[in-house]
């Protein structure tokens, strides 16, 4: 009940604050939330649009979350994401020939497998040196980032395309769009089975930490290491696996860019989709369920921003910006907050 | 000197402190005992301004005072040193003690004066302390005598003192009553808060009882005994002494045989040999930090491989090889001394604290799921077997008392049914009540036929238990006694080396 209550307040106080800067800017901060929020849940584009921007912020969500419960930041999902992103791509181009059935599983599981071997990297390196995996995956980051282009622009792209990206994937490889079943829902909306995915990957991480001996592992390496060791957990064992599971999930961000969206490989595709990711966990607690919430949100304020910036005065979509902060700053100044508001709560109970 | 008059304190629903009066007289120590939860620190932390009561009054040598943060009862001399020290490691001596009330300009600090004044402080009680000696550098009994001088440079007229013994050896705690009774010489008052009655009886001059949140009894130390502030503390007659029938030692059970730990300087284990057989105690007695703890984590398994040489074997199978589950799945079981280090995770519920160790195998898991069904059965048979209170096995292991954390670990341990219990200060920090509980149990399942290693800082009580005892001084064996017939004091001088 707790848990919840405080991200919701953290949002609702930031949507105060950013009305203050609406305000001062010489904006209705009514209309322009209105605005905000009335496009992003408008059917059928708003919403197709929102669902299909939260699809990545869920599974980097989920992946930062699952490295967070094993007591581990993962800043790395990311690089994680660019190297399923280009793997997957590249499975789909090179192996095109191969039938649908066989050609679209491969192409998932290259993403997720690519992401999990870019995650489980920094993962060994903690667990043999002690190196720290906040450094490491930063610098995974660059790496990913840099390899993926450097084979985009000088391997794989159709000879004189002005456009840093690959040549299309097989159409073997295509993740049909939500539109094909959805009545009313246009097929021009990118929306399409990775988001159902996300879904899944939600329930199979809850199902994962809280219902298996490997999640209890997990979590109790988190929770206290030392406790862990003493209950015979591996510690090092925990924290590969977990930077490994931690970068699949990121790695299924691949999925919806390449297999989903826009079949082929296009360099600087991520909107910092890995680091948004750390505020969705954060503002999601680390759950599955928080997570799915709080990437929408994201996504709604991602999406509202476009219109915002077109049919307001003064202000542009950096409103979006200042809002994604100010949540960001009042959850994590929660700390600092808990006491006097649970004071409140509890004297408001008692009247 | 001090007076509380009618205090209650409520946390929630819960009194904490109902109408409580405690008198102090000014030049004594007086002690307030109570089990965990009694509501004695409360009753100090109104006194010093931590919370405010709400209703009552406090007096100081008389006169009505409001004390409503520590800076009043500062002003009013009156110091208070917390259980867990408030020091800043990476600093000196001299810049902690100053630390909040900085002399010389507010862009230049001078701590020349400060420094000449503590050491004069230091030298005036004997506290042996270097004002420039960094806090990370000193032992914990020096941290403390830190924590002292700086109420003393705060020219306390009162100090309160919360479970100060609680984390110092049998030396230190020799050493700081000295000091004590050299600060109640020069007329300073103490009050020490503390649930260890061979404490009480040897430094107070006065002793006030509580239990669940009020005052139950005002004695002269001279008039009252151990048995008598136990009843009263427990509300109900409390065995002190363990009552055990002879061991009948089985077959053996652990043999240990030239272990060592460490290499070099590092090496905190050198070579000890001994058996414990099934059906019986064996009792390691020892000044802390002479190597018991990596002797009990080597048998556990929980120390790196790479450092531990010599054999070990549990009824003829080498451990030398095998990981801590390895060693668990052929029944050794552990309590750790450190419970919130080792025992616990304490942001879990009761529930996966209850399975911590046994998850990985059936009847806990199938396969890989977790069997919830199961598990609830095994932590309610843990709650009701070792009365784990509050019963709820939602909450976290960090809502219980340290008593009741205690008894869920035992727990925990009793059910893998174990051939040998690796016991590390099972009572430390435990109420008197638990104390007798977990004796008893342990009692019970060496008469069940399991072997027990027991590590106890606690002299009297590795005396009392143990069927056989072993005396460790700079990791080896200095020496085998029989419990029954020893003195303590020649335990010591073996401990000691003295």
């Amino acid at each position: 009940m707790m848990a919840l209550v405080f991200p919701f307040i953290a949002v609702i106080a930031a949507f105060l604050v950013g009305g203050l800067f609406v305000f001062a800017i010489g904006d209705n901060p009514l209309e322009t939330y209105r605005l905000l929020i009335g496009s992003a849940l408008w059917w059928p584009d708003g919403i197709g649009y929102t669902l299909f921007l939260a699809t990545p912020l869920i599974f980097t969500g989920l992946a930062v979350s699952v490295a967070f419960r094993a007591g581990l930041l993962n800043i790395g999902a990311e690089g994680q994401l660019y190297v399923a992103a280009f793997a997957t791509a590249w499975v789909g181009i090179v192996l095109g020939s191969l039938p649908a059935v066989v050609l679209l599983p491969l192409c998932c599981a290259t993403a997720i497998a690519a992401g999990a071997i870019w995650g489980a990297i920094p993962g060994l390196l903690k667990a043999r040196f002690g190196s720290h995996e906040v450094i490491n995956t930063i610098m995974m980051n660059f790496i990913a980032i840099a390899l993926a282009s450097y084979f985009t622009q000088y391997h794989y792209r159709t000879p004189g395309d002005p456009i840093m990206q690959t040549a299309p994937i097989s159409a073997h490889a295509n993740l049909a769009r939500l539109g094909q079943f959805v009545p009313g829902l246009p097929e021009r909306i990118p929306l399409n089975i990775s988001f159902l995915l996300a879904l899944a990957a939600c329930g199979l991480v809850y199902v994962f930490l809280w219902r298996t001996k490997w999640g209890y592992e997990l979590r109790a390496t988190g929770s206290n290491p030392s406790a862990a060791e003493y209950g015979g957990i591996s510690v090092r064992r925990q924290i590969v696996l977990a930077m490994a599971i931690s970068g699949g999930l990121a790695g299924m961000v691949g999925i919806n860019e390449v297999l989903g969206y826009r079949h082929r490989y296009y360099d600087g595709f991520s909107d910092g989709y890995g680091f948004t990711g750390i505020a969705v966990a954060l503002l999601g607690r680390n759950h599955p369920v928080g997570v799915i919430f709080a990437a929408l949100l994201f996504a709604v304020l991602s999406r509202g921003g476009v219109p915002v910036d077109a049919f307001t005065q003064h202000v542009t979509k950096d409103i979006v910006q200042i809002l994604q902060g100010t949540i960001i700053l009042f959850v994590a100044a929660e700390a600092f907050f808990r006491r006097p508001i649970e004071r409140w709560l509890t004297s408001l109970r008692s009247r | 000197m001090l007076q509380l008059r009618g205090i209650t304190k409520r946390f929630g629903g819960v009194v904490a402190n109902d109408r409580i009066d405690i008198t102090v007289e000014p030049g004594t120590i007086h002690a307030i005992v109570g089990e965990n939860g009694a509501g004695k620190s409360t009753a100090m932390r109104i006194a010093y301004g931590f919370y405010t009561a709400d209703s009552g009054e406090i007096l100081i040598n008389g006169q009505s005072r409001r004390i409503q943060r520590p800076l009043d009862a500062i002003a009013l001399g009156i110091g208070m040193v917390h259980q867990h020290f408030m020091l800043v490691d990476t600093m000196t001596v001299a810049e902690n003690i100053v630390l909040g009330s900085e002399p010389g300009s507010p862009v230049a600090l001078d701590l020349e004066e400060s420094a000449a004044r503590i050491r004069a402080l230091s030298e005036k009680f004997k506290l042996s302390v270097d004002p420039h000696a960094l806090i990370e550098h000193l032992s914990v009994g020096q941290q403390q005598r830190v924590e002292l001088l700086k109420a003393l440079y705060r020219d306390a007229q009162l100090l309160i003192l919360d479970e100060p013994t609680a984390v110092l050896t049998p030396q230190e705690v020799e050493e700081f009553f000295e000091i004590l009774r050299r600060m109640r010489q020069e007329g300073k008052t103490i009050v020490i808060i503390t649930h260890k009655l061979g404490e009480v009886l040897a430094i107070s001059d006065a002793v006030t009882v509580m239990r669940d949140g009020k005052v139950v009894g005002r004695v002269k130390t001279k008039d009252t005994s151990a048995a008598e502030l136990a009843r009263l503390m427990v509300g109900r007659e409390v065995l002190l002494r363990v009552e055990k029938p002879a061991a009948k030692p089985g077959e053996v059970m652990l043999s240990v045989r030239n272990l060592a730990v460490g290499s070099g300087a590092n090496r905190s284990l050198k070579g000890v040999t001994f058996e414990v057989r099934a059906g019986e105690i064996v009792g390691i007695a020892g000044v802390e930090g002479n190597g018991q703890r990596e002797l009990i984590e080597a048998i556990a398994g929980l120390v790196d491989p790479m450092v531990v040489s010599g054999e070990m074997a549990l009824s003829g199978t080498s451990l030398i090889g095998l990981d801590a589950r390895a060693r668990r799945d052929i029944g050794i079981a552990h309590i750790p001394e450190d419970r919130h280090r080792r025992g616990l995770l304490l942001e879990f519920g009761l529930d996966e604290n209850a399975i911590l160790g046994v998850h990985h195998r059936p009847p806990v898991t199938s396969g890989v799921m977790m069997n919830e069904r199961e598990i609830e059965r095994h932590t309610a048979d843990i709650i009701t077997r070792f009365d784990v209170r509050p019963p709820n096995p939602a909450l976290p292991a960090r809502a219980l008392s340290g008593g009741n954390q205690q008894k869920l670990i035992i727990g925990r341990e009793f059910g893998q049914k174990p051939r040998l219990l690796l016991v590390a200060q099972p009572t430390r920090g435990v109420d008197i009540g638990a104390i007798e509980f977990i004796h008893r149990k342990l009692v019970e399942l060496r008469d069940a036929g399991c072997a027990v290693l027991l590590v106890s800082a606690e002299l009297e009580e590795v005396m009392s238990l143990s069927d056989r005892l072993l005396v460790i001084r700079d990791g080896r064996i200095a020496g085998q006694v029989d419990p029954a017939s020893a003195k303590p004091s020649d335990v010591g001088m073996l401990m000691t080396g003295g």
